[in-house]
């Protein structure tokens, strides 16, 4: 199986080295969202001193960490996914005796080494610039790697169960509009999430947005009692549990009801 | 004059025709509309929840800020970006030929060569916004504040235009570069807060490296009555420049366009 993957990823970094233009500019969002998020909340801090314990330089520790874990997690498999249905290329990649699953791993995690030369030179300007208070410790580090790890999985395996509906309609780019704008909400993208309304964090307690994004943030920067770190760990097992489930019987049922269009 | 109004209808025809063909796709510009509306209101209230103003502008005059950010996404994504785009296409398969060859002011024609017209959505969403914030804040709208507003809007579009249109000309040069607009689209969201809250060096690149800034920023103040004469003379320098600059650039690009056999 790494083997499989080793091979993968080598085809997936010569691919889209080719492309080195259109994959940083696809990146500028993921850059200026988290930045322009930081700043509106540094000028709140400032004017206020702490808003919910959080002061300025704690702001942009959050954001500064938030930037690399979403760009870390991120997938465009349901964009993608939504192509290859329509096109009816899927049905090239259903002939491959391995499920399809692996190899889109391979290419997230082949885009994710090579935005390393954008994302690492982006991280310490924004450093240099605001001036973070990073609480980072070494056990917060080594769980909050594992929590990244996991967070990794979870949303790839959920975003791939998500692009799946993509078999029953053809506009499943719309339906996860939706999709994204519930996890702008409840990931901790516009806020930590404590700062959001009480109601809305209780909320996010049960979707799995806060357990992929504000979890492994706040782990990382030491910000968790011990309670909430067994609770987000648990969480994140329970998630990829339920998607990989899902997965499985959703691509079985797909998979049946597909028919190769125009091909 | 009016010939061009006149043609400037006919492709505004032309546009609903299209659309009319595919009615679903109403329904997606307003699914679309309504998320992108959602979240920017969603993320204006969770950040009042915590303060009173933000960089010395209240709530209702950031909610005027993202009345004006609106309306120039719909500008933009109802007639200057797909226009744009088609030019770039045209340059780079040869096409411009059949435009070229018509009677009427080519810049004209290109810059209004494909209208999309379900982007009214959001101007409607931008005038609700608005007019929401110009009557929550309750002070009268007096007609010099309204003048200054259009002008303000007028320049404001002119920048943004005028910065697509150059970025549309440097294909004439480099073939390959349709991915250019996504960086601004990208970069514009950053237009969603008053510009003085960012830090001296990003509010330089929005205000000139990519224009953003003034484009929405400065039409807000002219709508909640903040707008100084400094800001009004700015605001037109730029604009004429832009205009004047992104003319050059273009015309500079069309004597190296060499048609269809190329």
């Amino acid at each position: 199986m790494l083997a499989i993957y080793w091979v993968y990823l080598k085809i997936t970094v010569a691919l889209q080295f080719q492309y080195r233009v259109a994959m940083a500019v696809w990146m500028i969002n993921r850059i200026v969202e988290p930045t322009v998020f930081l700043v509106v909340w540094v000028t709140v801090a400032a004017a206020r001193g702490t808003v919910g314990g959080y002061g300025a330089a704690d702001f942009a520790a959050y954001f500064i960490v938030l930037m690399v874990v979403n760009q870390l997690t991120f997938t465009w498999i349901i964009y993608e996914f939504e192509y290859r249905v329509r096109s009816g290329e899927l049905a090239a990649v259903l002939l491959m005796p391995i499920h399809p699953f692996h190899s889109d791993v391979a290419d997230n995690i082949g885009y994710k080494i090579l935005t390393l030369i954008i994302i690492v030179p982006v991280v310490i300007l924004l450093t240099v610039l605001f001036d973070p208070a990073f609480g980072f410790r070494a056990a917060s580090l080594a769980l909050g790697t594992v929590a990244l790890a996991a967070a990794y999985w979870m949303r790839m395996v959920l975003d791939w169960t998500f692009a799946l509906s993509a078999f029953w309609t053809t506009r499943s780019t719309a339906l996860a509009q939706i999709y994204f704008l519930v996890m702008l909400f409840f990931s901790g993208r516009l806020a930590p999430l404590e700062l959001m309304p009480p109601w809305l964090e209780r909320l996010s307690w049960y979707l799995p947005f806060r357990w992929t994004i504000w979890f492994p943030v706040e782990l990382l920067l030491n910000r968790l009692d011990r309670a909430m770190i067994v609770t987000g760990f648990q969480m994140q097992v329970l998630w990829l549990v339920v998607g990989l489930v899902l997965l499985q019987v959703g691509w079985k049922l797909g998979v049946r009801k597909f028919t190769a269009v125009g091909n | 004059m009016l010939h061009a109004l006149r043609v400037a209808w006919t492709f505004f025809k032309i546009g609903l025709l299209n659309e009319f063909a595919y009615r679903a796709n109403l329904y997606l510009q307003l699914l679309q509309s309504g998320v992108a509306v959602g979240a920017a209101l969603g993320g204006l209230l969770v950040v009042f929840g915590h303060t009173e103003s933000l960089g010395g502008w209240g709530h209702d005059e950031i909610l005027a800020v993202l009345g004006v950010y609106l309306l120039m996404s719909a500008a933009m994504g109802g007639v200057i970006e797909p226009s744009m785009a088609r030019l770039m296409e045209d340059v780079r398969e040869g096409t411009l030929d059949y435009t070229l060859t018509k009677p009427v002011e080519v810049q004209f024609l290109i810059s209004i060569s494909d209208i999309r017209v379900w982007k009214l959505v959001d101007v409607a969403l931008g005038v609700i916004v608005l007019a929401v914030a110009l009557i929550r804040r309750g002070d009268a709208v007096t007609v010099a504040d309204s003048a200054g507003f259009a002008l303000m809007l007028l320049a404001g579009g002119a920048i943004i235009y005028s910065f697509f249109l150059a970025m549309a000309a440097a294909s004439f040069w480099f073939l390959h570069i349709e991915n250019i607009f996504a960086i601004f689209s990208d970069v514009y969201q950053a237009a969603r807060w008053p510009i003085g809250i960012y830090p001296q060096w990003l509010r330089f690149i929005l205000t000139f490296i990519v224009p953003v800034a003034i484009a929405v920023t400065v039409p807000a103040e002219a709508a909640v009555g903040r707008l100084t004469g400094e800001r009004v003379v700015l605001a037109l320098a730029v604009a004429l420049f832009t205009l004047v600059a992104s003319r050059l650039l273009w015309r500079l690009g069309l004597k190296r366009y060499s048609g269809a056999s190329a």
